[in-house]
């Protein structure tokens, strides 16, 4: 263990703990564009810059490893200055939209925009100007809005291993994008969204559904495999807008494009709701009630074994179920039914 | 080197571009001539040899004969056949062709030991190298010395990068052994990238030999055997020269498993750059050769640390690695004693801009600004005063005139507000703008930065626009104190170097030359007459001849005169482009 000092604050740290790690420790705030304590740290937005006794100049805390009888200083009138002036010329190349933004209300940089008071800017020049839209059905990307923080691409890297994206050009022109600027066509994950501090990613299917006034939240599992993901249903009028996991939870807010982006299945008109049943042969499906099903589908089975044995029956489960639930359905087809044809379609 | 009749023609960079490779040509001509072999084929030998530095009198050519040097210059293919009818078969060496004192002048006062044989050797030949003395160090530390003595050796040198920032090379060298992990890495830092700059190509193009040397020396001390040479493909003879040292020394035993007969290993491989400046910057130069984008990371963990594939790693520049050679060859205490207080040894720099004596000098630490302009540069080319000398690059700061006496060291240039940098020394004469310089570096440094972090990304971009609005006479008032808040806020904030240097020309010149900001902001007026926007064109009427030059050159049909009669410019159809100022031969357009 480390014991270092942040403002005049002791703490007691693992050692290779980070300078911005003890600071939250401490509960001290520390402001962050690049930073995600899933991702590897990375210093490129600037904001988490302290002061720190013996050192020439301010570094980032994000970067810095916290060492013995350190004393750090994380808020000063020349911090301030600093971190407004970095805010300022990250605003001087934004489009400035919040009216229309998707992500108003929940986007750091405006957070920071408010808290530095900054309404007039004093730099004022060039933005830059893009005018591909990426036409792939999933991911929005707004790049004009992005501020290069370089988050995107590391979780792209580091958590999804696919590297779909990095940083082309150099300089003012830097820019994320996929190899030869295409179209994304990746697996659409969507954790890029998760992770942009502004609106420069978001949902293509999320568009104009509402923002964050209004919305319900609420928290459920995943419907699409055993692994049992947990979400959290961003609802408008009881109309799903939207789907985000907690950081929280057994799947660290990670999810898939299917748990991310599936969910428009649930306000279809022409969903099942009830179990269908062809009542007369050759007849049409009409709705039924579950007692009556599963007395139907109870008495082939009954029949079926009478007159041909168990083996003539075979079961095969889903993916989609929980273990729990897999278990039960093979212990009900060699104990109950009396066959061992049960299998799994994840085997296949 | 038994010959009695030694050739040596100058074959750097600067010396193919006059023309060297033609002169070589035409001596070998000269020499296949039938009645030619038979009187001096034998006795004569014909050399390359890399830049001795004096590359404004290229192609230079030595003729030795029993000993008896003698240097030309300006040398031209067909100058040939005369040097060889009258000089080396003749014995009359051609009088009106040789270097005047002058030439003498621009070497008196530097003093060589990372070019000593820079301009002696030809650079594509070990034997050469061999023969003076080379690779003797890399013996001497195998067999005599323990790898803590030659860090010891290299601590008390005092010898500091030459890179730019100058951090003691032995202790960097200390903190990286105090570092139990393993493997160990060595690096060449070849990305020379300040505009203007050509140190370490000449050092790679002259004398490759001298870096791999140095570098089995640090690899020796640090107990690394894996060594990169990372080198801008931008120099292409650098790297074919290269390539072709490493070939030599590696059959001649002095690279690969058991160096130089020990039981030492030492491999050295070459990385080509792929053009960006920032990739001279120590962590975004390990990002590259990972395969990685060259983007800097955040220091510490430095790389003595934490460098290549993770591991302690030794970055120099190649200057640093050319000096070890004669530093344990000499001993520390030799080396000491050249240079002042705080900075010992010699510095290469790249003499340009508006000097007459062009070209690649080394002079000892501490030497007097003045010496390097008035003696060994010859003074101003075209006879004005001297403004500014701009040393460091785009990195570094202008020396204003008052400081010309100042001592150059380390200290001294960080004093004035400059800084030592590779090492380029551009000299500016009252012809040019320092607002129009500022505004070029930014236009560099901008371009060059990686996007990573948003001082350096946006904050560059930024200065750039302002500084562009005041040369283009739209600056406000206000512009100035804008420009130095915006200025130091980058200087603190931004990640790696590129971005903590990059506002030094701003801030040196608006200390310094305050008041051509002013005129510009305030006036509208350029003083040394360089921002064309700020300009008026006219036409003195009684030099103007009305040949009409000026009107055939003028793309906005702004001049009219009748032929033979003085010309006129209508100043609210000129675009200030000064295409009339350019081609008129009478000195008759003038501007203000």
């Amino acid at each position: 263990m480390i014991s270092l000092t942040i403002n005049e604050k002791d703490i007691r740290m693992p050692e290779g703990a980070t300078v911005l790690e003890a600071a939250q420790a401490l509960e001290i705030e520390v402001p962050t564009l690049c930073h995600d304590p899933q991702l590897k740290p990375y210093g490129g937005c600037r904001l988490c810059i302290v002061e720190i006794k013996d050192f020439p100049r301010p570094v980032t805390a994000c970067t810095t490893p916290a060492t013995d009888g350190m004393e750090v200083t994380t808020e000063s009138d020349r911090l301030y200055r600093l971190r407004r002036t970095i805010v300022e010329l990250l605003l001087s190349d934004h489009p400035n939209d919040c009216m229309v933004c998707a992500r108003a209300g929940d986007c750091t940089l405006q957070e920071l925009a408010y808290f530095y008071k900054l309404r007039e800017n004093r730099f004022i020049g060039e933005r830059r100007h893009y005018d591909m839209t990426d036409k792939n059905p999933f991911i929005k990307r707004e790049m004009e809005k992005c501020i290069l923080c370089g988050k995107c691409v590391r979780v792209c890297d580091e958590i999804q291993g696919v590297n779909a994206i990095d940083i082309a050009y150099r300089g003012f022109n830097a820019k994320v994008c996929p190899p030869y600027e295409k179209d994304l066509d990746c697996e659409f994950c969507g954790q890029c969204i998760v992770v942009c501090p502004t609106g420069a990613l978001s949902g293509v299917i999320w568009g104009g559904q509402g923002r964050q006034m209004d919305v319900k939240l609420t928290d459920t599992v995943c419907p699409y495999c055993g692994c049992g993901c947990n979400i959290t249903l961003h609802s408008v009028r009881d109309k799903v807008i939207r789907v985000t996991s907690p950081k929280d939870s057994i799947n660290q807010g990670w999810l898939c494009v299917k748990g991310r982006f599936g969910y428009e299945f649930i306000n279809q008109k022409d969903r099942l709701q009830t179990p269908l049943i062809r009542r007369r042969k050759g007849g049409k499906l009409e709705p039924a009630t579950w007692d009556e099903a599963l007395n139907l589908v109870m008495s082939r089975f009954e029949k079926i074994k009478k007159e041909h044995g168990p083996d003539a029956l075979a079961g095969l489960a889903s993916a989609r179920c929980t273990n729990e639930e897999n278990y039960a359905f093979q212990k009900f087809f060699r104990a109950v039914i009396g066959t061992n044809n049960v299998d799994h379609c994840a085997r296949y | 080197m038994s010959k009695e009749i030694l050739i040596h023609v100058c074959m750097d960079t600067g010396g193919i571009a006059a023309g060297s490779l033609d002169v070589v040509d035409a001596f070998n001509a000269e020499f296949a001539k039938t009645d030619i072999p038979a009187r001096i084929e034998k006795r004569c030998s014909l050399h390359k040899v890399g830049c001795r530095g004096f590359c404004a009198r290229d192609v230079l050519v030595d003729i030795t004969i029993k000993g008896e040097k003698t240097t030309y210059q300006y040398i031209k293919p067909d100058m040939v056949p005369r040097l060889v009818e009258e000089h080396i078969i003749g014995d009359t060496p051609v009088e009106e062709w040789m270097v005047d004192e002058t030439y003498d002048d621009f070497y008196k006062l530097q003093k060589k030991v990372v070019l000593a044989n820079n301009g002696k050797i030809d650079p594509e030949n070990i034997d050469e190298y061999l023969d003076v003395g080379g690779y003797a160090s890399i013996t001497k530390a195998l067999k005599e010395m323990t790898a803590t003595e030659v860090i010891e050796t290299v601590k008390a040198s005092g010898l500091r990068g030459r890179g730019g920032a100058g951090f003691p090379t032995g202790l960097k060298w200390e903190l990286c052994v105090k570092n139990k992990e393993n493997p160990k890495y060595i690096i060449c830092n070849a990305d020379e990238g300040d505009p203007g700059a050509f140190m370490d190509r000449s050092v790679i193009e002259g004398n490759p030999h001298s870096l791999i040397e140095g570098m089995s020396i640090g690899a020796y001390a640090i107990s690394s055997n894996v060594g990169y040479v990372y080198i801008r493909a931008e120099y292409p003879l650098a790297v074919e020269r290269l390539a072709k040292a490493l070939d030599q020394a590696r059959e001649h035993g002095f690279l690969g498993k058991g160096i130089h007969g020990s039981d030492f290993d030492f491999e050295i491989k070459v990385k080509l750059g792929a053009g960006a400046f920032v990739c001279g910057e120590e962590t975004a130069l390990i990002a590259s050769i990972e395969g990685e984008r060259g983007m800097p990371r955040a220091k510490p963990p430095y790389p003595a640390d934490k460098g290549l594939w993770g591991k302690p790693t030794i970055i120099n520049n190649v200057e640093t690695w050319a000096n070890l050679p004669p530093i344990i060859k000499n001993g520390a205490e030799w080396y000491a004693a050249i240079g002042s207080e705080n900075s010992k040894g010699t510095k290469v720099f790249a003499l340009t801009g508006k000097i007459r004596n062009t070209g690649l000098i080394e002079v000892p630490m501490g030497i007097p600004l003045r010496d390097i302009i008035f003696d060994i540069g010859g003074g101003i080319e075209g006879g004005g005063l001297l403004k500014a000398v701009q040393t460091g690059g785009p990195s570094g700061g202008c020396i204003p005139q008052e400081h010309i006496d100042m001592r150059v060291d380390y200290d001294n240039l960080a004093k004035v507000g400059s800084m030592m940098g590779s090492g380029g020394m551009v000299v500016l004469d009252e012809s040019d703008c320092m607002v129009n310089i500022t505004r070029f570096f930014l236009e560099f440094t901008q371009a060059e930065s990686c996007g990573k972090c948003t001082p350096c990304r946006i904050g560059t971009k930024r200065l750039l626009e302002i500084l562009t609005r005041i040369t283009e006479g739209e600056g406000k008032k206000g512009d100035i104190e804008l420009l130095l808040d915006l200025a130091n806020d980058v200087k603190d904030t931004s990640l790696c170097g590129l971005g903590m240097s990059a506002p030094n020309p701003v801030l040196s010149t608006i200390r310094y030359f305050r008041h051509e900001y002013e005129a510009h902001i305030n006036h509208k007026r350029c003083p040394a007459k360089v921002c064309r926007k700020l300009l008026t064109f006219f036409v003195r009427e009684d030099l103007c001849t009305g040949c009409g030059m000026c009107v055939r050159a003028c793309p906005a049909g702004a001049v009219s005169g009748k032929k033979k009669k003085p010309h006129r410019i209508d100043t609210s159809a000129c675009i200030k482009c000064g295409a009339c100022y350019d081609v008129c031969k009478f000195k008759a357009v003038l501007k203000e």
